[in-house]
């Protein structure tokens, strides 16, 4: 008997179930009709969004705040292109993520026919990898390889190309169970000799910081970091990726280094004489001018991506593996031969964290963008997924929220993405229904993606939209000032903006507003107490600064405070 | 310093876009790139000849391995190995010179493999200093047009 064949459209259906997906994020077109036509049959969820690059955003966040792979789905031309932003924001951040975009008939491959575009050649930089599937009969196959290759490793997002001709060709489905690819061997367990030699490191250094990146969270890693500073009482200090690695109020924890991280994060890398970096990549928001960075300090390194190892940094011991599986070793031989606390140098960051606390001013008429994010903290009681756009609301956010788990800060990190925040917050809503999803967001991002205000309405996902509206593009601003003499070049957004409550409630969406830091209170509880999606406008301080700051390839610990320099 | 980079990758279209992509966006020079199937037809091998320091060759590596497409990727330099390119030289020549060129071309074993009585077209094969020594002695003649292959290297004895 021979089994019967099935059209590229339910294949690649199929195949989505097979890897566990319920939901996508997409937008139809010529090059995917058949493939929307299997998605009309099918049960899993397809969300309309209101433009592509939600769409990529919205699977990115939806990854972020799961571990699982987010999908995606455009048309070819200027569907996929749109999702180009939204997969290069995946790919900064190692994001799990798999894109299918339609395209033109493998015969009109390359005639500049209508809506066609070379989505492999231009998304070849900004992916992990991808695939331009040319017969049905590798389809099945393809794309097991994209979501294997999409969640293993150092993740990160993969794009499958589909000729129209491969939706509507039929052949036999066979989903393999698993799959080997020889060339692709990611080394998840760190060498044990290697781990031996950290371990002793660790227990001679006097000053030693640990630095935990977003790889501890990609890796579900969260539980053993914590373990691993209960057993070598180091303090810890989480990238903007790494927030809710560890909670972030802990005696051990120093918050966030670098370009807007604390100043006793700063300070105490710089004195440290031993970096146990996990799952970081030394960005150069973290190290500023990168031969003044922790110049006393060797540096353990540990990452899946052996690429990582030396590229920024010399390394004296680099572990290459898999976060959870190194710390898990490390923990086990630690537990056998305990190290003891390094009074000392604990003392001395006790001293760093009281001298240079986060400060802002509070006016009793003006509202603080800083203590919005306190209220939120009451009231959410640090049980809330938070996303976040880009500028100065963004680091505020990382500065001033309560981050106590892994996956719940969810913020483009290396693409500094604005218009990301809105549409993840969709994806995130939409893998945890039932959850709080706040995306803090300024007025000037949430305008590039403020179109999904009707995806939101409509499914009824409901996000709440806090934007911090200082009228301003806040953060180029604050350049402007400190680094332009104050030329306002393009910056300034008074009187040029929408109404955002009336903006809200044309696409049926609760919108609320508040002006005065006594109504900020009353305003967060409405809004987080509404059975849907909610749009913010709180009228912050418009001058405010983000501070400490380390001015663009400065020393980290040469920072700009709220007075002058710290 | 100057490395031969020695990568096996898939045999498959887009590959090399792939690799010579990566050169680009990071900033790495390649000063030679040659492309042939193996013994294996479902593998490549790209020959790359790159000059850098040592931290910037062990980059390059692992961002070669990065590629889910590459197998291997084998440093040559520092193992036995044979180097060979091969030049199609045109050079411009006439009565008096013809013998000296030939000559030339006798010592360093190229082949003559087209003659017309302005100008010799030359095949040369050997390691890279071999072939630099023969195309600087041909200078004074006058060059015309030079096509290389680029460097293939294969390492000694029996090593795998
Ligand atoms: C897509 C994109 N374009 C431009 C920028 C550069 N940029 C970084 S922050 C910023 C201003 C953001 O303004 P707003 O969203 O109002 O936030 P604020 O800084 O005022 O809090 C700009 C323009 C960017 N990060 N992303």
């Amino acid at each position: 008997m021979s089994a019967e064949k099935m059209k590229g459209s339910k294949i690649l259906l199929e195949s989505l179930k097979k890897e566990g997906v319920t939901d996508i994020f997409g937008y139809p077109g010529g090059k995917v009709l058949h493939i929307y036509d299997d998605i009309y049959k099918s049960d899993i969820k397809h969300y309309l969004v209101r433009h592509e690059q939600a769409a990529a955003h919205a699977a990115d966040g939806y990854a972020r705040s799961t571990g699982k792979v987010g999908v995606c789905l455009a048309t070819s031309g200027p569907g996929a292109t749109n999702l180009v932003t939204g997969i290069a924001t995946a790919n900064m951040d190692s994001v799990p993520m798999v894109a299918f975009t339609g395209q033109v008939s493998s015969g009109d491959i390359g005639t500049d026919s209508f809506q066609e575009a070379d989505i492999i050649g231009i998304t070849m930089p900004v992916t992990k990898h991808n695939f331009l599937v040319k017969d049905v009969k590798d389809l099945a196959l393809t794309i097991k390889k994209a979501f294997y290759i999409a969640r293993t490793g150092r993740p990160g997002p993969v794009l499958v190309d589909l000729p129209v001709d491969v939706t509507v060709n039929k052949a036999i489905f066979n989903y393999p169970e698993s799959i080997i690819i020889p060339s692709y061997k990611p080394t998840t367990k760190g060498s044990s000799r290697q781990i031996k030699n950290a371990i002793k490191m660790i227990r001679e250094a006097k000053q030693p910081v640990v630095l935990a990146g977003g790889g501890v969270i990609s890796a579900n890693a969260s539980e053993e970091l914590r373990e691993f500073i209960s057993l070598t009482k180091m303090p810890v200090s989480s990238t903007l990726l790494g927030l809710g690695a560890y909670p972030y109020n802990d005696y051990y924890s120093l918050q966030m280094p670098g370009m807007h991280g604390t100043a006793f994060s700063n300070f105490a890398i710089q004195e440290a004489d031993l970096l146990i970096s996990i799952g970081m990549r030394f960005d150069d928001r973290i190290t500023g001018k990168l031969d003044t960075f922790a110049p006393n300090a060797k540096v353990i390194h540990i990452d899946i991506d052996p690429a990582e190892i030396g590229k920024c940094i010399a390394t004296v011991l680099p572990i290459v593996g898999d976060a959870k599986e190194v710390l898990k070793e490390m923990n086990a031989y630690l537990k056998e031969e305990s190290i003891e606390a390094k009074e000392p140098w604990l003392k001395i960051i006790e001293k760093l964290k009281l001298d240079y606390p986060l400060t802002y001013k509070m006016d009793k008429n003006a509202i603080s963008p800083q203590y919005v994010l306190e209220v939120l903290n009451e009231l959410t009681n640090g049980d809330a997924f938070y996303t976040t756009e880009v500028g100065t609301h963004q680091m505020w956010a990382a500065q001033y929220l309560n981050h106590t788990q892994p996956r719940h800060f969810i913020s483009s990190g290396g693409l500094g993405t604005m218009g990301f925040g809105f549409p993840a917050a969709m994806g995130v809503q939409v893998a945890n229904p039932g959850k709080t999803v706040i995306n803090i967001a300024g007025d000037g991002s949430f305008q590039m993606n403020i179109q999904e205000l009707s995806t939101v309405s409509y499914y009824n996902i409901p996000v709440k939209n806090i934007i911090l509206n200082n009228q301003w593009l806040g953060m180029v601003r604050q350049w402007q000032e400190l680094f332009f003499e104050e030329r306002y070049s393009s910056t300034n957004l008074e009187g040029m903006q929408p109404d955002f409550v009336k903006v809200a409630e044309a696409y049926g969406v609760l919108g609320l507003r508040a002006t005065k830091p006594a109504e900020v209170r009353e305003v967060l509880k409405r809004a987080l107490s509404h059975n849907g999606p909610v749009v913010v406008d709180i009228r912050v301080v418009r001058e405010e600064n983000v501070f400490p700051m380390v001015p663009a390839g400065g020393a980290i610990d040469k920072m700009i405070g709220e007075r002058g320099s710290i | 310093m100057r490395h031969v980079l020695s990568v096996i990758v898939e045999n498959k279209s887009g590959v090399l876009a792939r690799v010579a992509g990566l050169f680009s966006r990071r900033g790495f020079n390649i000063d030679s790139l040659a492309v042939g199937t193996t013994e294996k037809p479902e593998f490549s091998r790209i020959t790359l000849v790159v000059t850098g320091e040592d931290l910037v060759i062990e980059q390059i590596t692992k961002q070669l391995y990065k590629l889910i497409d590459t197998y291997k990727v084998t440093d040559l330099t520092a193992a036995k190995h044979i180097e060979r390119e091969m030049i199609l030289v045109k050079v411009s020549i006439n009565a008096n010179n013809r013998s000296e060129v030939i000559e030339i071309v006798d010592i360093f074993r190229g082949k003559i493999i087209d003659v017309s009585d302005k100008n010799m077209t030359v095949e040369i094969t050997g390691d890279y200093e071999k072939n630099e020594g023969f195309l600087s002695l041909l200078k004074k003649f006058g060059i015309i047009e030079i096509v290389r292959t680029g460097t293939v290297a294969i390492q000694r004895g029996t090593g795998n």
